[in-house]
């Protein structure tokens, strides 16, 4: 099966205190840590376990400038066969569907069964993958929980409300947007890092894919950032230790937290 | 010597000469030997190098000290002794057994030198140890089947009971013992009922009770003892020769290798692969250990040598909590392993395994297993014949980390390691953020390296001490003492990179080896002299791991030579009601021997009533472990750090005082998690010492 994993650079909330810029139109960016979104690395965990299966290959892609580098071999290091960065001026810009009609154009190039995107990044959209599926015509599930190979389609779980699965069949080529716990990935170690340092990555830019200038634009623009105002949403649980717990016991079963 | 028994040499029986048999039995008894022992080689050989032919005096030390002398055996005082005796008599009888056997087709042979008065000498001595090692052996058989010792007992999951095989082991050789003196006492009973000289025999021995006996039985029947014991003798000697190499009795072979090229070092681990350097690590196809031959020669004689006395589980701490581990498990499904995969016969590949090695992961040994060791080496510190563990389960978690077998819980601190130095993935500059609390900067300043300024005395403070809001006061604690003792110290702040010392345990060698390098450049550009340290884990690390660094000292070290030349003056203790006890940290104790300066730096202080916890120095039990251990969440039954609580509560402890920041983490939640909390209270000594400062 050949498997296409779309994974972008993010900042790791881990590892970072994240706090706005004086303009207040960003984060601040200098000393941040950076690192593979975390959902598309299930997304490339999962594509591995699939080819390990069934056999085929995994291509890690993303659209990025030359620090993205770094991520891909990552996720190559992880196991990922292949690594395609596609870097242009013009993408600099790009909002969602921006990103996803770069990624249109390289899906086009090659032959995937099966694409995987993360189900969101830092920027909590959750858009990419819905819209590329739309414009290539492909058929999308989100939010997908498992995978299961069968012929010439896949049986998928979506995670849908209070923690329940609904199961799907999908027929391929598809795309599929990935939930983390989906699997557990596996660790990326230094040695394996530097066991892919000097692989070659293909580099696309617009021209390479054939997109006319101008035909990445940011239609959406943001505007600001902002922390918001402390609510008052806190509920003080009263009583001793007994009924504190009960009544969080209640609360949590109300809220799907527990069963 | 003129004697009216025949001896096995010359004797006939239904018309054969029994000197035929004398002849046959040790042929090939010594073939089988040989043979067994041949294949048993072939692992050795197909195993990883191994470095241990260098410094043979330390070696030869060893040996005097920790095999022959069993110096380790009386740690478990009544099993300890009944080993000694059948050890001494083992050596001094395997002269006499030498000797029998050549008797047998040689009747008048005597060991060169052992024909006059040492011979004589000799005889009562082998006599006496024959008597010990008998009552030696029912001693043992009683605990075996009658109290049966925890520590011998099988889990299920590990397979069958071995009370079967130690007790069969005890009956041969009691066979020995008893057929020995039968074959003595028949003749010399025989020889005083002619009334010719008989050799002495020392009274109260086996032979002599026998002798007493034997004076009531004609010599007819005496002589067909005489025959019949030498021949029980020299079937069971050889067939038991031929049977150590086949189960746990092999230690009696091997352990005197095993004990000659024990590791000499402390608190280090082995390199990836001896004989290749770190800058040529990247070329390595395979690291650690991922099946059987990836173990070192070293560590295959350790399985081999395990003589199953369960003294390394008894004393682990994992083990003790109801983790997944059990060190001496480590060794026999080792053991079962090697034998299964190179059978004495039958051979299928000559040199080869008769088995393809499958991953030890998921096949004898499991992830969570060899994920729960804390390290703290109190299984090697207890084994009698110097087995290693750390080393082995270091090498197969280097293996895990290559394959991306690693937990979840650990993926975030070494990735945080990685990006940030630190496995919270704090900021870098803010590692030296604790230096500016207004109410501390206004006591004392604190030089912080970070642009080229320069200090005689460097504090490495390492990460929990220098991000963790408790453990901060730590590093305050420590900076005020290293200023009252008037000390021209600086700390490294952003410069400063974990340690590593877990890291490498963890099994990401080249993580460690990043963070190493970082950090040597690090101090070398400081300048400092010396180097401080409140953590033991950054202590080791840099004390036996890092290279051409100034000395490194523990802080109890410091201030001990500080409080001994007086430039540290204490005040007699706050609370003269309070008991306190102190808690070794392994990487302290065990690993650095460093056990009596942080206590002499407690009884410095006038009035302070101190009391050793049952098990203390080098049998202290594990807090829970530091670094990445902080991170991995392990199936236990409860927390290590509460059952040393307990202990500490059992010694009539109010103050748990420790040297390490972890060990400080893990009983501060201990006294919580046990319900102690305002009875029993855990403090860092340099807190404690710095509240003493006069």
């Amino acid at each position: 099966m050949e498997i296409l994993v779309c994974v972008t650079r993010v900042p790791d909330t881990a590892e970072n205190e994240i706090e706005l810029n004086s303009a207040g139109d960003d984060i601040e960016r200098d000393d941040l840590v950076y690192s593979v979104n975390e959902w598309d690395n299930y997304a490339v965990e999962e594509a591995i376990q699939i080819r390990d299966r069934v056999g085929g290959s995994v291509t890690v892609i993303t659209v990025g400038d030359d620090e993205s580098d770094e991520i891909l071999r990552r996720e190559m290091a992880m196991g990922a066969d292949k690594g395609i960065l596609l870097s242009d001026d013009s993408f600099e810009e790009a909002d969602g569907r921006g990103i996803a009609a770069v990624l249109k154009a390289a899906v086009t190039q090659g032959n995937y069964d099966l694409i995987l995107t993360g189900a969101q990044s830092e920027g909590g959209a959750g858009e990419v993958g819905g819209m590329l599926a739309a414009m290539l015509d492909l058929p999308y599930a989100s939010l997908v929980v498992s995978i299961e190979e069968s012929d010439d389609s896949l049986k998928v779980g979506r995670e849908i409300e209070g923690g329940n699965i609904e199961m799907n069949e999908i027929s391929m080529p598809c795309v599929l947007s990935i939930q983390t716990g989906i699997n557990e990935p596996r660790y990326v170690g230094i040695r394996g890092i530097r066991k892919v340092a000097t692989v070659d990555i293909p580099v696309q830019s617009a021209t390479d894919l054939g997109l006319a200038d101008g035909s990445i634009s940011s239609e959406v623009k943001r505007l600001d950032y902002f922390v918001p105002d402390m609510g008052e949403g806190a509920e003080m649980l009263e009583g001793d230790d007994d009924e504190i717990i009960e009544k969080l016991i209640e609360m949590l079963k109300a809220k799907g937290g527990i069963k | 010597m003129h004697t009216t028994i025949i001896s096995p040499a010359n004797a006939s029986f239904l018309g054969l000469p029994t000197v035929i048999f004398s002849i046959l039995i040790p042929l090939l008894g010594l073939v089988v030997f040989t043979y067994i022992m041949a294949m048993r080689r072939v692992p050795l050989a197909n195993a990883a190098p191994d470095n241990r032919f260098d410094r043979p005096s330390e070696r030869i030390s060893n040996v005097l000290k920790i095999w022959l002398a069993q110096y380790r055996q009386p740690r478990y005082m009544l099993a300890g002794v009944v080993h000694i005796v059948i050890f001494f008599g083992f050596l001094i009888l395997s002269i006499r057994a030498t000797s029998l056997v050549v008797i047998g087709f040689s009747e008048d042979f005597v060991l060169p030198g052992f024909s006059g008065t040492f011979g004589h000498i000799y005889n009562i001595l082998k006599d006496y140890a024959a008597t010990a090692v008998l009552i030696g052996c029912g001693i043992a058989a009683y605990r075996r089947i009658i109290v049966k010792p925890a520590r011998y007992a099988v889990p299920a999951k590990y397979g069958k009971d071995h009370t079967a095989e130690a007790v069969f082991v005890l009956a041969l050789i009691s066979i020995l013992m008893i057929s020995e003196s039968f074959f003595d006492a028949s003749i010399a009973a025989a020889n005083i009922q002619q009334g010719l000289h008989a050799e002495y025999i020392a009274p109260l021995t086996l032979a002599w009770l026998f002798k007493s006996i034997f004076l009531a039985i004609p010599v007819g029947a005496l002589q067909a003892i005489h025959v019949l014991s030498f021949f029980v003798h020299d079937l069971t000697f050889f067939f038991f020769l031929c049977f150590l190499p086949l189960g746990k009795h092999f230690h009696v072979i091997t352990s005197l290798f095993n004990v000659y090229f024990m590791r000499l070092d402390k608190g280090n681990i082995k390199p990836v692969r001896y004989g290749i350097k770190d800058e040529d690590l990247d070329d390595l196809e395979s690291f650690g250990v991922k099946k059987l031959e990836d173990f070192t020669w070293k560590h295959i004689l350790d399985f081999y040598s395990c003589a199953d006395c369960g003294r390394c589980s008894d004393q682990c701490p994992a083990n003790a909590v109801g983790r997944p581990l059990s060190p001496r498990f480590i060794s026999i499904k080792g053991r079962d392993l090697v034998f299964k995969n190179y059978p004495v016969y039958p051979v299928q590949k000559p040199g080869g395994p008769a088995k393809e090695s499958e991953d030890l992961i998921g096949s004898i040994y499991e992830e969570d297993e060899i994920w729960s060791c804390t390290t703290c080496g109190a299984c090697e510190q207890e084994c009698p014949i110097g087995i290693e563990y750390i080393d082995k389960i270091v090498d197969l978690r280097r293996g895990m980390v290559e394959e991306g077998n690693v937990p979840q819980s650990l993926q975030k601190p070494l990735r945080a390691l990685e990006k940030r130095g630190n496995p919270w993935g704090k900021m870098e500059k803010k590692r030296a953020a604790w230096v500016k609390d207004k109410e501390f900067a206004a006591e004392c300043e604190v030089k912080v390296l970070e642009k080229g300024e320069q200090a005689s005395t460097l504090y490495f403070v390492d990460s929990i001490t220098s991000y963790d809001d408790r453990m901060v006061e730590i590093a305050r604690s420590t900076s005020k003492l290293l200023d009252s003792a008037g000390l021209d110290f600086g700390v490294l702040g952003k410069k400063e990179k974990d340690s590593g010392n877990e890291v490498r345990r963890f099994g990401e060698e080249m993580l460690f080896q990043t963070l190493r390098d970082e950090n040597t450049e690090a101090i070398l550009g400081s300048g400092a002299k010396e180097i401080v340290t409140t953590d033991p884990h950054a202590y080791n690390c840099l004390k036996n791991e890092y290279k051409n660094l100034p000395p490194v000292s523990h802080i109890s070290q410091t201030l001990l030579a500080k409080i001994k030349s007086n430039e540290l003056k204490l005040k007699p203790v706050e609370d003269s009601s309070k008991i306190y006890t102190y808690h070794d940290p392994c990487y302290l104790g065990r690993h650095n021997d460093l056990y009596d300066a942080p206590r002499e730096v407690l009884d410095s202080i006038h009035g302070l009533n101190r009391v050793e916890m049952d098990k203390s120095r080098d049998r202290a039990f594990c807090c829970g472990g530091g670094g990445l251990m902080l991170f991995y969440e392990p199936e236990e039954d409860q927390r290590m750090g509460v059952l040393r609580a307990e202990m500490a509560k059992e010694a009539g402890a109010h103050v748990i005082v420790t040297a390490c920041p972890f060990c400080l983490v893990n009983m501060e939640d201990a006294i919580k998690v046990a319900g102690l909390e305002g009875e029993m209270e855990a403090i860092d000594l340099a807190e404690l010492i710095e509240q003493h400062i006069a």
